[in-house]
């Protein structure tokens, strides 16, 4: 099977400007990124704020401009397309924000706000569209009434589902999910997953999963791909990665997840320190200045991602058992 | 152990346009000197009004307080006069962590500014009874106390694992990042050296792995200290790792209160049961809870869960339960609570 997303050493850099407009250093939000979305698969892509999961999503989807590298989707290089025909793959790739209150226009009702991305990619009349919107919302666990409803007069986990069903309507293949689940309750939490799961298999969708909330990846994906500071630094089936992590980092990221009913963690939580300036990476191993594990050849040598079994970890020790 | 907060059947509301909201009806809720005392809820639920509540920073427009008590150290607080919960209390024997320590700092003033400010009226070496208290702007601030405060300023900036405390006092709060600045907000909800400190989600900005860090912070300090913690959160996990004991909010009534282990061990509320099924579980069952979250304008009678609730009978719609000792510590507010099986 081939894949429906392929991502080959994609970058994406934000200059730093310095007094008078100069540029004094770049920010590496992503670096040489590889990664490949299989169909129907759900992809996790975890890490810490800044770590540049938002800016893969983002740049997958055209919104920002990558440095280099290319992303093939369906088998074509959707980064050197000419903008209208771009467009015309955006149909298949969609993006669902994190916030669904403030991607709402707030001066439109919740049906118009359906139709509009009707009206852009497709030419159907109205008739067709109030039908399909009809269906979209009934497919999303909404009542009719809310057509005529505009974005403040909902809850949060309803915005949440006029985000979907505004993405769904237009059939897509691939959607990105950026923190669907930030600042929703546990309980909304859980209808909203379930919701995720009974659209892919209705619409056959494969998603990409940006979260934070590892316990939501877990249950969530099939495979998940861990980011530090603009890198992959272990990818890998979920289960193995949750079971047998081989980085480091992802061994700091599971420990601290706090467990009902196991060990508190924060007796003996061992990750010292906050991640380094993005603009002024340490040599080497981005991860060295935290890893307990940490020797000489990682500050020279930026370790590169090796196949242990079905994960790949960039660690100069990843072969090694874990403790 | 010696009560130190006693919040007895406090009812408010908050008046809007629609009317009078109730947010909290008949809250009951106690902590020990020294107790971390989780407050859980879904957004909504009250939890920040009723820490406001004791903090005594409810906006004084718009809030009714229509009856109850918080006795603090034998005291009720909604007795004291303003001028005098901003003098004894607020601040100084109860303090606050913020939820966003992004904008809880001030970006114009340096973070020793913003802290010597603090230490200025609050600190534990101010003389109380100073003629200055009656023109605070005139108030002095005598070299040698300064000289003390600023000592254990950078003490307390050590212990909550701050690198090198006198360059961090020179630094704007933008130089910071999150985690370093919730670090400065505990340390200065533990200058004043108060006996109850209110933490309102003080980690749902932060990532995994700052907040345990934090978290572990938090609770070493307390312990260290003997400071009483009221922690608000809507994660159960962080109760799970920081709280002693666990109280339970629902549409601002709380349904169930129980020290940690047992609370997660044999929750009798059937709203709380539901809460822990909707937790991400690694097998892939999760079940949420059906229904939306009343409007508090015009609650359901009786208790407020009934609706959401499939153990409701006409008991629960027509009247709200007392509460009911199960074990020890372990109170419930429900007609029909779940009994372990025994």
């Amino acid at each position: 099977m081939s894949p429906i997303l392929d991502i080959r050493g994609l970058s994406r850099h934000f200059p730093i400007h310095g007094p008078f407009g100069r540029q004094v250093g770049a920010v590496r939000a992503l670096d040489d990124v590889s990664l490949q979305v299989m169909p129907g698969e759900i992809l996790g892509l975890v890490g810490e704020s800044g770590c540049g999961k938002s800016t893969l999503g983002k740049t997958v989807m055209g919104i920002h401009r990558p440095d280099g590298g290319e992303i093939r989707f369906d088998g074509v290089d959707i980064a050197a397309l000419e903008p209208r025909a771009q467009r015309a793959v955006r149909k298949h790739l969609q993006y669902s924000y994190q916030d669904p209150g403030a991607s709402l226009d707030p001066r439109w009702k919740i049906g118009r706000s359906l139709h509009e991305p009707l009206i852009i990619h497709t030419t159907l009349s109205t008739e067709e569209r109030t039908r399909r919107v009809a269906d979209i919302l009934r497919a999303v666990g909404l009542p009719e009434g809310h057509l005529d409803l505009y974005p403040h007069e909902i809850s949060g986990g309803q915005q949440r589902r006029v985000g979907l069903a505004r993405i769904l309507t237009l059939h897509p293949k691939l959607v990105i999910l950026d923190e669907p689940t930030s600042g929703l309750d546990v309980s909304v939490q859980a209808t909203v997953l379930t919701l995720f799961r009974e659209l892919r298999q209705a619409f056959n969708l494969t998603y990409m999963f940006i979260s934070h909330d590892l316990a939501v990846v877990r249950m969530m994906c099939d495979r998940v791909a861990v980011m530090y500071l603009g890198r992959i630094v272990e990818i890998g089936p979920t289960d193995q990665i949750f079971e047998t992590p081989r980085h480091p980092y992802t061994r700091s990221l599971l420990a601290a997840i706090p467990r009902i009913g196991g060990k508190r963690i924060t007796v003996d939580f061992w990750l010292k320190g906050e991640p380094p300036d993005p603009g002024n990476l340490p040599s080497g191993c981005r991860f060295r200045t935290r890893c307990p594990r940490a020797e000489a050849v990682c500050a020279q040598e930026e370790p590169a991602l090796v196949a242990i079994g079905l994960q790949h970890a960039a660690c100069h020790f990843a072969s090694e058992k874990p403790a | 152990m010696t009560e130190l907060l006693a919040v007895r059947d406090l009812t408010l509301g908050f008046r809007t346009d629609a009317g009078l909201a109730r947010v909290l009806d008949g809250v009951n809720l106690t902590i020990d000197a020294g107790q971390v005392m989780g407050l859980v809820g879904e957004s909504g639920c009250g939890k920040t009004t009723l820490a406001r509540a004791v903090l005594g920073v409810l906006p004084r427009n718009a809030a009714e307080i229509a009856g109850g008590e918080i006795v603090f150290k034998g005291r009720d607080l909604l007795k004291f006069s303003p001028g005098a919960l901003a003098r004894d209390i607020c601040g100084r024997a109860i303090t606050f962590i913020p939820q966003d320590p992004y904008g809880s700092f001030n970006p114009v003033f340096t973070i020793g500014t913003q802290i010597m400010e603090i230490m200025k009226w609050k600190s534990p070496r101010r003389v109380t009874g100073h003629w200055s208290e009656h023109a605070p702007l005139l108030g002095p601030y005598p070299a040698e106390r300064r000289r003390a405060d600023m000592e254990t300023v950078v003490a307390l900036l050590d212990a909550v694992q701050l690198p090198q405390p006198a360059q961090i006092l020179r630094k704007y709060p933008h130089e910071l990042s999150g985690g370093q600045r919730q670090r400065l907000m505990i340390a200065m909800a533990l200058l004043p050296e108060p006996d109850l400190v209110i933490a309102d989600e003080p980690t749902t900005a932060l990532d995994v792995t700052i907040q345990a860090q934090i978290l572990g912070l938090i609770r070493r300090l307390a312990n260290e200290r003997n400071v009483a913690v009221l922690f608000t959160t809507h994660d159960l996990g962080t109760a799970y790792e920081i709280c002693d004991a666990v109280t339970v909010m629902y549409a601002g009534q709380e349904v169930e209160s129980a020290p940690t282990d047992r609370f997660f061990a044999a929750p009798a509320h059937p709203y709380t049961g539901k809460l822990l099924a909707s937790l991400p579980r690694h097998d892939g069952e999760v079940a949420g809870i059906p229904g939306e979250v009343p409007n508090l304008v015009r609650p359901p009678g009786g208790c407020r869960f009934h609706p959401r609730c499939e153990r409701a009978s006409e008991a629960c719609r027509s009247g709200k339960p007392p509460a009911e000792m199960l074990d020890p510590g372990h109170s419930v507010r429900c007609f029909h609570p779940v009994r372990p099986a025994a």
